[in-house]
């Protein structure tokens, strides 16, 4: 199981903007730098980040390997109406993390 | 709401008491040298990469090792009660050796001894994790070295290696965090080298690392070959600096650039 962090409100007014902070530990391996054998060590990223409100997909981003290690992601979105948002990371390895928020929109 | 509000005043209270123990004292921490973008990454625990290790040494600190079974909480307790200050203390003298061991020594001795498991390997995220967790526990109280008559003569020998030139460069620690600190090496500020921040979230370093590694990395920018890692030469600096930063509040796990 993944480590991850994140900061987002747990209550909103409708029609709020709010951030959602999320940061995940993973090293990010770029598949171009070479271990003290002399080999390549194989690439090892997070490829893609989404979120979902109630199943809707609110933000979507492709991560690349020039992105250091233990990625910090912030994005803006609107309340819309009480629920779940679920993060999601997926990338390399068959490498998958969720993590589920409830938040109250009065 | 209320739960907010209590940590945005727990927080105004840390940051002010950190401002406090700037009065009047010339020493400055790598925390104060840093700019405000960084401190705010450090002081917010969703935004401190430190605190992804902390989640996870918190897991170790529950979690049962080695042919005793036990986990560090069956001993200790909570955390929160038994860790306080204890990062402040160290090194310090471990009865049963009777020699001088840092936090990590610590950690590693009561898993040999209590658990019965293998010792962790220095700078593994295992280690670093715990060492991390623990820390917290102690994060804006004084750093307190014990007055211990055994650990005077390391902490002279870490004052005589703090002012030996040594390298290619010819360079001591002293010549830069004492005699320039403050002053820029290539765009970085020179700090004045109080660990109080251990151990660190490096951006550099894309990783949490201990003082060891931050010595290292010292003793490889003078271009002199670093002791090996368990080498009681870093026991002796560590020792040093603590006591060279005493009263000073530890702000770890900190974040450095």
């Amino acid at each position: 199981m993944a480590n991850i962090l994140v900061n987002a409100p747990k209550t909103a007014k409708k029609g709020d903007i709010i951030e959602i902070k999320a940061l995940i530990m993973h090293p990010m391996e770029t598949g171009f730098r070479p271990g003290t054998n002399g080999r390549i060590i194989p690439r090892n990223i997070v490829e893609d980040f989404s979120a979902t409100w109630n199943g809707r997909e609110i933000f979507r981003m492709k991560m690349s390997p020039a992105i250091a290690a233990n990625p910090f992601v912030s994005f803006f979105t609107v309340a819309t109406g009480s629920g779940t948002v679920v993060l999601r990371w997926s990338g390399d390895g068959g490498f998958v993390a969720e993590h589920p928020l409830a938040i109250t929109v009065t | 709401m209320t739960r907010l509000r209590l940590g945005l005043a727990a927080a105004g209270v840390f940051c002010a008491s950190l401002a406090l123990a700037q009065a009047g004292d010339p020493r400055r921490s790598g925390y104060q040298e840093m700019g405000p973008a960084l401190r705010k990454m450090q002081d917010d625990d969703t935004a401190n990469p430190a605190m992804l290790f902390v989640q996870a040494g918190a897991a170790a600190w529950a979690g049962k090792a080695g042919a005793a079974g036990k986990s560090c909480a069956d001993c200790h307790g909570d955390a929160a009660v038994s860790m306080a200050g204890v990062a402040a203390r160290y090194p310090a003298i471990a009865p049963t050796l009777n020699r001088a061991v840092d936090l990590d020594g610590r950690i590693n001795l009561c898993r040999t001894t209590h658990q019965q498991a293998p010792a962790l390997a220095s700078e593994s995220d295992d280690l670093l994790a715990l060492g991390a967790f623990v820390a917290l526990q102690s994060r804006g109280l004084p750093i307190a070295p014990p007055d211990d008559p055994g650990l005077a003569a390391v902490r002279t020998q870490g004052a005589a290696l703090y002012e030996r030139r040594q390298g290619q460069l010819n360079l001591s620690c002293a010549n830069c965090h004492d005699d320039n600190a403050g002053r820029k090496l290539a765009g970085a500020t020179i700090p004045q080298a109080h660990p109080t921040g251990y151990p660190i979230y490096r951006l550099e370093w894309q990783s949490l690392g201990s003082l060891r590694r931050r010595l290292r990395n010292c003793i490889v920018g003078m271009r002199a070959e670093p002791w090996d890692y368990d080498a009681a030469e870093y026991l002796a600096l560590e020792a040093y600096l603590m006591d060279r930063a005493r009263g000073m509040l530890l702000d770890a796990p900190g974040v450095r650039p």
